[in-house]
This record gives structure tokens, C-alpha cells and sequence, in this order.
């Protein structure tokens, strides 16, 4: 498991494929079925941000299109290496194509 | 990210269980003598396999990620492989108990070749003589036959489980060494007086000097160790363990029982903790979403007797299920409270009360003994006494230990 400290905002990445999300009024429920760890997403843009990591070509672009604002994107960042740190997302490869 | 706003979403429920725990039958081939759900014998009105299947359907809807599946052993269902594999095929993970009765060489290759599957062997003594005087003769062998066999299919972190006991709780390090020997996860959990735990929860429930131990050598192990929350009641003792440390019943968790009744926890076993039935028309969606008891459960909490206590946020109020079956009020402290409160209470009941405790609401334990274990058939009771007001918080078998918080704060 990479440290907290490998996590980077400007590097692509993806939600685990063994991952599964469930939408909650709160925000979302997130289980990994390799690790068969939980996890959940405080709110609702946040999980905008986890669904759409594997759109776009860095994590601080898929905030952006989610609308973060800059004042609140240290946050998020928290947020995703936490989520990195227990592998629910993950750095994905980028071909020439564009997304892996 | 704060804990407690996160629990507080959590007590006002959520659109589906984090966690449920469905028991497919109440046949068993051992007798435990503290068998929370007095298994034994096959109830006739068991749920056939397609009812199960209908369940899974509803449990896929609803993103149900994982069922616990346990028993009586679920693995003497004749069907019970072709149901695990028709919930992994429908992205409802298992995790199963088992007595490991059924985990021979092929089975365990079956099972380490899946993400979608995890597998709990039940024991409850490091050794054969400490786990079979509770679980029967040769259950010891039968576990560990089954752990060698997963080993070698090269299934990794297992979980091996133990139901801590006045006579197991100085073998912690051993049931370590044993996880440790078999690439293993161990997950201690708490003893409740439930289902014929009730009749032995005297003699085997642990000393306060051994809660103590339980929870120093837990929080030593952090999460290590797991413990489906289940020692919440150890917190007042000071630093929270591992996990959300709250009450999940009705809320994050319930338990569906081999003939569909749900119920609020697996350790109820009884009418006041009754929400319904998935055979009833909304089937089990229904019953989660919309039934009276669950409701109440996702409802504010009231503290009562324990209300002055210093230490009412950190165990807030311990386990209901073990309130109920030992007849202590349920807005009273938990019978094994740190501070001894519960002790003093159960101290205090007269003996008629004692004689009147609320029984579970089945009873399938075999009528003869079974490897060496005298099941006590449970006499049929009629005319219960007037039943103790419903429940507004029930008890805990929390899938969080070990909850890896995400997201913005």
C-alpha cells in the first residue's frame, strides 16, 4: 500500500475496478471487495469527483469539472489520498489514445 | 473528518444495510452450547432456493455490497454453494461462517479463487480442550482441518472467530499465533446471552479483571485485530477501539433468519425486535425501508439511567441485546459496564425476575446430545410475561472496525 505522500493531484487515476459505490443522501458508501474494506464519501461532489477520476486526465481536472472550489481543493486532496492509501482509487496508466 | 457527524448519519439509517446478516438455516451439525440463535434442527418453513434467490434480487437492487452468511452451518444446506455463487454472480459479495464441516481441499481451491467470497471459521478455544467444551468434541480438529486446508489453497486472510469466554480470554495471544500460522485475520467478538447463550452466559461471559485485559491487549493490536465493533461497551475504559462505536441495529444493520423473519440484530432473536418478513408483499426492501420497529430505531436515543454517566458518549449505553435477555432496562447500563453498574443491577433483580427473563423467540436446538454436548431442550413457555417496552436503540454488530474514512471534510 502506498504511503499518503504518493498521492498526486497533477498524476491520472481511476476507482478501483473492485470497488462498488452506493449513492446515500449523505454523499456515497464504498466497498472494496478485494481488501473488503468500506469507506464513504462525505458528499455529493465528491462523489462526482471519484465517478468521473478516469475522465480526465488528472485528479485536479476532475475537481475542476466537478466545481471545486480553489479554497476547498486542499481538502479534496486529503480526501483522495485517503482514498488512495486504502486503494479504492488508483493511478491509472494513460495511452497515447488518452484514458487506460 | 468528525466521527461523530458521520455516526449521526449513520443512526438516521441508510437507504440499505451496510451489513446484513442472513442466516440460512437452523440446522447445525454441533450443538455450541452458546449458539445465539439455539440452532440445531432444520426449521420446516425454511426459505426454499428460490425464495433465497428473490432475496439476492432485492439485495443487488437495493447495492447490498456483502451478506454475512451464517446459521446455524450454512454450508449443510444443501443449495448453499449454488446460492453463493448466484449472489457473487449478482455483485452481492459473502463472507460465511462455518464450523468448516464442509471446507474439504476442493472446496477451499473453489473459494480462494474468488475476490467475491470470505470465509469465517468459528473458534472458540485455542486449544481442543477450551473449544470443545463449548462447541463439542472434535469441533477443534474440524476447524483446524478446514484453516489447513484453506492455507494451502492459498487463501489469504481468512478469518478465524472467536467468542471471547471466562475460560478462552487468557488465550489471545495463542488464537494470535494461530491466525498468524495460517496466513489468517482473528476477529474476537463479544459473547452475548443470547439464544442459549442465555443459559450459559453466567458461567462463560468474561470477568471484569478479564474485560480489562480484552481491552488492553485490544487496543495494542489495533486493527490487527477485528472485532465487528463489538466490544463498544469497552470504550468507557478510555480511548475508543477500532470502528464506529455505535449501535447499528435497524440502522446500518438487521438480520434476516432461515424462514425470512427480519430482525433488528442477530442477537435478538425475539418479537420485540421483529420487523417483518420477505415474504410479505414489499419483501425485504420494505421491511428496511418502511417497517414501524426500524423507524423507531433510526429515531433519537435516550440515554435513561445512564444519562448523568460521564462515560454515556463512549459506550452510550452498550448492547441491547444483552440488556434484554438478561431482564435489565433497556435505557439502563449494559450488564458488563465497565463501571460495574450492570453488576449492580443484575446484583439487585429478585429471583423471580431472573426466573421470567424473556426467552428467544425460537428454539431449533437438537433434542438429543450432539458430540458430547447435552443441548438443554428449552421448555415451550406459554403465557409470556408481559414483553419490556419496544426497544429505541438495539444492539450492536457493527461491520465498521477498521472504517477507512474518505472523502472532503
Amino acid at each position: 500500500m502506498p504511503p499518503s505522500s504518493s498521492f498526486d493531484l497533477d498524476q491520472p487515476w481511476r476507482l478501483d475496478e473492485r470497488v462498488a459505490v452506493r449513492p446515500e443522501p449523505f454523499g456515497a458508501l464504498l466497498y472494496h471487495f478485494g481488501t473488503r474494506r468500506l469507506s464513504f464519501l462525505k458528499n455529493a461532489t465528491m462523489l462526482a469527483v471519484v465517478r468521473s477520476l478516469g475522465e480526465h486526465p488528472s485528479a485536479r481536472a476532475a475537481c475542476a469539472a466537478a466545481g471545486v472550489p480553489d479554497g476547498r481543493l486542499p481538502a479534496f486532496e486529503r480526501g483522495l489520498a485517503t482514498l488512495a492509501e486504502s486503494r479504492m482509487i488508483t493511478p491509472r496508466v494513460v495511452t497515447e489514445q488518452g484514458a487506460a | 473528518m468528525s466521527t461523530e457527524t458521520l455516526v449521526e448519519l449513520f443512526e438516521r439509517g441508510l437507504d440499505a444495510p451496510i451489513c446484513l446478516t442472513w442466516e440460512l438455516t437452523y440446522a447445525c451439525n454441533l450443538a455450541c452450547v452458546h449458539c445465539l440463535s439455539s440452532s440445531g434442527r432444520r426449521d420446516p418453513g425454511e426459505l426454499s432456493t428460490a425464495e433465497c434467490k428473490a432475496v439476492i434480487d432485492t439485495l443487488e437492487r437495493m447495492q447490498v455490497f456483502y451478506v454475512n452468511i451464517g446459521g446455524g452451518e450454512p454450508t449443510v444446506r444443501p443449495d448453499f454453494w449454488e446460492l453463493v455463487d448466484y449472489a457473487t454472480a449478482h455483485h452481492v459479495g459473502v463472507k460465511f461462517s462455518t464450523n468448516g464441516v464442509r471446507i474439504d481441499a476442493a472446496v477451499a481451491r473453489k473459494l480462494a479463487a474468488s475476490d467475491y467470497v470470505d470465509v469465517q471459521i468459528s473458534l472458540d478455544g485455542a486449544t481442543a480442550e477450551v473449544n470443545d467444551a463449548v462447541r463439542g468434541q472434535g469441533s477443534y480438529a474440524m476447524a483446524i482441518r478446514a484453516m489447513e486446508h484453506l492455507a494451502a489453497a492459498g487463501f489469504r486472510g481468512f478469518k478465524i472467530s472467536v467468542v471471547v469466554t471466562r475460560q478462552n480470554a487468557g488465550q489471545l495471544d495463542e488464537f494470535k499465533a494461530l491466525a498468524d500460522r495460517y496466513g489468517a485475520q482473528l476477529r474476537l467478538t463479544r459473547l452475548r446471552p443470547s439464544g442459549r447463550g442465555a443459559d450459559v452466559w453466567d458461567e462463560l461471559h468474561p470477568t471484569a479483571a478479564q474485560q480489562r485485559q480484552l481491552y488492553d491487549w485490544l487496543c495494542a493490536h489495533g486493527e490487527q485485530v477485528l472485532t465487528g465493533d463489538s466490544f463498544f461497551h469497552l470504550a468507557a475504559y478510555g480511548e475508543a477501539l477500532p470502528g464506529l462505536n455505535m449501535c447499528g441495529a435497524g440502522r446500518v444493520v438487521c438480520l434476516i433468519d432461515p424462514v425470512g423473519d427480519v430482525y433488528a440484530c442477530p442477537f435478538a432473536i425475539h418479537e420485540n425486535f421483529l420487523a417483518g418478513n420477505v415474504r410479505a408483499g414489499g419483501g425485504f426492501e420494505e421491511v428496511w425501508r418502511h417497517s414501524a420497529l426500524f423507524s423507531e430505531l433510526r429515531g433519537p436515543s435516550a440515554g435513561g439511567a445512564c444519562d448523568s454517566c460521564q462515560f454515556y458518549d463512549s459506550c452510550r449505553g452498550g448492547c441491547m441485546a444483552a440488556k434484554f435477555f438478561t431482564g435489565l432496562p433497556l435505557d439502563g447500563p449494559d450488564p458488563e459496564c465497565v463501571r460495574g453498574f450492570g453488576e449492580q443491577a443484575l446484583a439487585g433483580q429478585a429471583r423471580t425476575d431472573r426466573a421470567a427473563l424473556p426467552r428467544p423467540g425460537l428454539d431449533h436446538s437438537h433434542r438429543g446430545p450432539v458430540r458430547g454436548q447435552a443441548s438443554k431442550p428449552v421448555a415451550v413457555t406459554i403465557g409470556r410475561r408481559p414483553v419490556p417496552a419496544p426497544p429505541d436503540r438495539a444492539c450492536d454488530i457493527n461491520p465498521l472496525a477498521g472504517f477507512a474514512a474518505g472523502g472532503a471534510r
